[in-house]
């Protein structure tokens, strides 16, 4: 089975307002999937219940046939082998970028010093940052922190990396940058699920597209069947509108 | 009884409030506006009144006078010590508001014709005092705990009343001593609650600054 | 008018001195450790264990310094314990920082950002990872200049500790002033001894955070 992850049935409410309403889909290995929609309508929510940075209401989560919702499971563990890029990067603060992708090879992952090091700089080499190794957060520019945040993703070797809205912080002529090295993965074969607006990026790379709206998957498919002719009238309307917004880019 | 003697530490307190409101907003107009050097006496001024303990201070003002020939109350001495040191961490309150005074304002004030003295106490002071209203609450509480001290001139304040109840009768000196910690409490909150209160009827929106933390126990 | 100075007041003075750091330096002690237990349990804490921190917090700093040193060293033996005025100092002293730095180090604390557990937590590490190798380093640099502001008021406000017998430096001046008849005299010199710690100080504290300094990593908008 190549399945990977398998997402069923997913509800969550915050106070009084229920942001997902029954989520459910699944993954193959090496599948990139990009989720697209209206702000607000809980993607971000959706990827967080994922590696349970947020716990759903109900619902549950399977990776690799394990399941992640499990009470028993072991989260520390299952979210070692996901990897997260966040919005705002989150890189830490008080520590330099080698140090920053090192960190959960010798904390989490119990490797010796050198061989950490050793690991995280390769990965920095493979985004483009080997020069940057002991720069600190603050000396980087946006594409710069993200691409290490991937690095720090990457370093895990994670079985799937979810990627919530990685351009949508950054200054437009930085952006380029970021998708390059997410391009690269994703033709290496790594599994991606991604929410963002970048819609060159989804009809270029993705094998599949969810739009989701109002806290439901109103619909699902390959980039060309939702970009030609989409099922769902709202489908249509959202990327008609977000592709004068953000402009094609070449694929 | 303690109550009374609590009143007395309320006069120092309003007094020595008056003394700092009076000399720190002058010497943080001074420090903005004077040249160079009245800039850095008033600096001068600042760190020495800042860096002496508030006790020795007190002892300095109370002492100090007899040495040379005058004579001074505990209230007088207390009410100057305390409040030139509290017009030094209030000039620090005051100053940073004006700095925070977007410039354009004194501009558009020369503009229309004002003089710098005219401008400065009708258009930047306003908005000044409004700014400074949350690091003037934080002195305000330190303040008043600071009063306490003037117990060591022989004021007749509450903690010397206190004592009279523990000389009388030795068993009652905890709660004496709760009594007054717990007057303290009420004043400080109400206090807060006060200004909170003149914050919120005075505030102008968009007119906002970060609270600058004060220097007391 | 001329200034009465006598050298032979210095060694005496030193001495007393010497009792004020020794006390400052305890307290300051059980201030961290204590604060640090009162700031987690504020944050951390439920609610049988949050609400009587906040209410210590409260109290110890609504209330004045002078007033809890006296109900330590005359209210305890009235309850029937009877304290040095060496331990009532300290126990005073010490209570009373614990509740101005919990405050601090609760600060600092959250005022690491939020995204840096979110990315911890992501890349598996346990709570006590996350507090160890991220909220803790950034929290320690966040709180350096706040703290640096208590260690100084503290060593202003042990002047009032001769008010419970403790021959500190103020002490040691007292029994000078009255030996020699001359307060005025006495007390600027004990000042003149407050400004120059005070200064070595602050220029020490100044040295430490400049070594601990990460780019980027300050408290947002202030250093008196």
């Amino acid at each position: 089975m190549t399945e990977l992850l398998r997402v069923e049935g997913i509800h969550k409410r915050y106070g009084k307002e229920e942001v997902l309403r029954g989520v459910s889909f699944r993954m193959e290995r090496g599948e990139t999937k990009v989720i697209i929609g209206p702000s607000g309508t809980g993607k971000s929510t959706l990827l967080r219940c994922i590696n349970l940075l947020t716990f759903p209401d109900q619902g549950q989560v399977f990776l690799e046939g394990h399941e992640v919702t499990h009470h028993k499971a072991n989260i520390n563990h299952l979210r070692a082998s996901m990897g997260f890029v966040f919005q705002d990067f989150n890189l830490f603060a008080h520590l330099t970028a080698l140090s920053n992708v090192s960190i959960g090879l010798l904390k989490v992952k119990g490797m010796r010093k050198e061989q950490g090091r050793a690991r995280a700089l390769a990965e920095l080499e493979r985004v483009g940052l080997a020069d940057k190794a002991n720069a600190f957060p603050a000396q980087l520019s946006g594409g710069q922190q993200q691409r290490v945040s991937i690095a720090r993703a990457l370093a895990m070797d994670p079985k799937l990396i979810l990627f919530d809205e990685p351009t949508s912080a950054l200054d437009p002529e930085l952006i380029g940058e970021v998708l390059s090295v997410m391009i690269e993965l994703a033709k290496e074969g790594m599994t991606m699920l991604a929410v963002t607006h970048e819609m060159g990026f989804a009809r270029s790379v993705a094998d599949s597209i969810i739009f989701m709206e109002s806290g439901v998957i109103a619909e699902e498919g390959t980039p060309q069947a939702l970009f030609t002719s989409p099922k769902h009238p709202r489908t249509g309307q959202f990327l008609r509108k977000i592709t004068e917004l953000y402009g094609e880019m070449g694929g | 009884m303690l109550l009374r003697a609590f009143l007395i530490n309320l006069e120092v307190l309003v007094a020595l409030l008056g003394v700092g409101l009076v000399a720190g907003t002058l010497i943080a107009i001074l420090q903005v506006y004077a040249g160079r050097l009245i800039g850095y006496l008033a600096f001068l001024f600042e760190w020495v009144f800042r860096a002496i303990p508030a006790l020795i201070l007190l002892l300095l003002f109370y002492f100090g006078p007899p040495r040379f020939g005058f004579d001074i109350s505990p209230f007088l001495a207390a009410t100057l010590a305390l409040g030139f040191r509290s017009a030094a961490y209030q000039s620090q309150i005051f100053r940073g508001a004006i700095q925070a005074i977007p410039t354009g304002q004194m501009l558009a004030a020369r503009s229309v014709g004002m003089s710098r003295a005219r401008a400065v106490v009708t258009i930047i002071l306003p908005q000044a005092f409004r700014l400074s209203i949350p690091g003037w609450s934080n002195e305000f509480s330190g303040v008043t705990k600071d009063t306490t001290l003037a117990y060591a001139v022989g004021l007749n304040e509450v903690l010397r009343a206190a004592r009279v109840v523990m000389d009388r009768q030795y068993n009652l000196a905890m709660l004496a001593y709760l009594t007054v910690a717990l007057l303290f409490l009420a004043l400080t909150y109400a206090g807060n609650w006060g200004l909170g209160l003149l914050e919120k009827k005075t505030r102008i929106p968009g007119l906002e600054m970060k609270g600058i933390g004060g220097e007391n126990r | 008018m001329t200034f009465k100075f006598k050298w032979e007041w210095l060694p005496q003075l030193v001495r007393g001195l010497g009792l004020s750091l020794e006390v400052t330096a305890i307290c300051v002690l059980i201030g961290i450790a204590l604060g640090l237990l009162l700031a987690f349990g504020r944050l951390y804490g439920r609610r049988w264990l949050s609400w009587p921190c906040r209410i210590y917090i409260e109290f110890f700093r609504a209330t004045p310094l002078l007033v809890q040193l006296l109900m330590v060293y005359y209210g305890f033996p009235s309850w029937g314990i009877s304290l040095s005025p060496f331990v009532s100092g300290i126990l005073a002293f010490g209570l009373n920082t614990a509740a101005y730095q919990a405050e601090y180090f609760r600060g600092a604390i959250q005022a690491v950002r939020p995204g840096q557990t979110l990315a911890a937590r992501s890349l598996g590490m346990t709570l006590p990872q996350t507090v160890r190798y991220v909220i803790l380093p950034q929290a320690v640099r966040l709180v350096i200049p706040p703290w640096s502001n208590e260690l100084i008021l503290m060593l202003k406000y042990s002047s009032i500790l001769y008010m419970v017998t403790l021959p500190d430096i103020m002490g040691e001046a007292k029994k000078l002033a009255a030996k020699h008849f001359n307060s005025f005299d006495v007390y600027v010199v004990v000042a003149l001894f407050y400004l120059a710690l005070v200064l070595v100080v602050t220029l020490g504290l100044r040295a430490v955070e400049k070594r601990l300094h990460i780019p980027g990593l300050g408290a947002p908008g202030e250093h008196r």
